[in-house]
């Protein structure tokens, strides 16, 4: 069974709410938690959300340590669709691991 | 077989399911009967964990709303801490991390998991065969506002829509806008407003009947 609730961690976080993020656009032969979609966007943290197991490590039966922080990432819908036809300030938000980003 | 496990087939496993119609629900049916076989647990034991499962749905969910529409004190605790304000309510919060998404005049929240189907389960029971098809998990992250339409559901352009994909940790339900003219219902009428659909926000909550 996954741990209760976040776990405690001394994982220290990398971004901070607000902070203008990549997702990495590299390619994952296992299992992970990047859809192709998000990959390469440039988004801003909402929010950080604890440190937990790595999805690559423990869809193996591994230990999922190092724990990673996770985010909640807000992108604009019209960065992510050329042909977007919401409202302009419609957004979407997913969650990305550290592992996963990079300043930008 | 039956005399190296003289007591396999005592209890054995009533289906639960419709005839399995593909290879993989085959197997599924297979791997359970073998799992009884073998004494990992009993036919009792699973048919148990299917009525728990069975015994949630969304008026868990609805409950959880409720409360919050008519206490704002618990609507701050559930905005801040959705697992610790379920608990409060002596519902099951499970154990991942529930986060409450507020619908707002300015902001309109739905929900999906594109990766595969992660739903707020004790919230709101099993989810809907619509949430975990290719087509919603498709459109409604690239065309959310063209998806709610085809649920009834109008967001005005000056509203902003919010699309929250579900991919990892959390779990997310919506906190629909309490709707007009139900300053006068009590907690329990308001929880009959609370849809499911509303909770992973491909609806509104439901305007009351004009005799209450």
């Amino acid at each position: 069974m996954p741990e209760p609730r976040v776990p405690e961690s001394s994982v220290m976080p990398r971004f901070a709410t607000g902070a203008r993020v990549r997702i990495s656009a590299r390619s994952e032969g296992r299992h992970h938690r990047v859809p192709s979609y998000a990959k390469g966007r440039i988004g801003v943290i909402e929010r950080v959300c604890g440190a937990y197991d790595q999805p690559e490590l423990i869809a193996y039966r591994c230990s999922g340590e190092p724990l990673q922080t996770l985010y909640r990432v807000q992108l604009n819908q019209e960065d992510l669709w050329s042909d977007y036809e919401g409202a302009c300030n419609d957004t979407l938000e997913i969650e990305i691991f550290e592992h996963w980003l990079e300043p930008a | 077989m039956s005399e190296r496990h003289p007591h396999t087939h005592r209890s054995p496993p009533q289906p639960d399911h419709p005839e399995p119609s593909s290879d993989y629900e085959l197997l599924g049916v297979a791997l359970n009967e073998l799992l009884i076989e073998k004494r990992i647990y009993t036919a009792a034991e699973m048919r148990a964990t299917i009525e728990q499962i069975e015994s949630i749905d969304s008026s868990h969910g609805a409950r959880v709303v409720a409360r919050a529409w008519t206490d704002p004190d618990y609507k701050a605790e559930l905005l801040a801490d959705g697992f610790a304000a379920v608990e409060k309510l002596g519902l099951d919060p499970g154990y991942v991390e529930l986060t409450v998404l507020e619908n707002t005049p300015q902001v309109h929240n739905v929900v999906v998991c594109t990766l595969c189907s992660c739903y707020p389960r004790l919230m709101l029971g099993r989810p809907p065969v619509w949430y975990k098809s290719k087509a919603y998990r498709s459109r409604v992250v690239r065309e959310p506002r063209a998806v709610l339409r085809e649920f009834g559901t109008e967001i005005p352009k000056d509203v902003e829509v919010r699309v929250h994909d579900s991919t990892a940790e959390l779990r997310y339900l919506v906190l629909p806008m309490r709707p007009a003219n139900t300053d006068g219902l009590s907690e329990d009428e308001l929880v009959e407003l609370v849809t499911r659909d509303s909770m992973i926000g491909t609806a509104l909550a439901e305007a009351p009947s004009v005799a209450s």
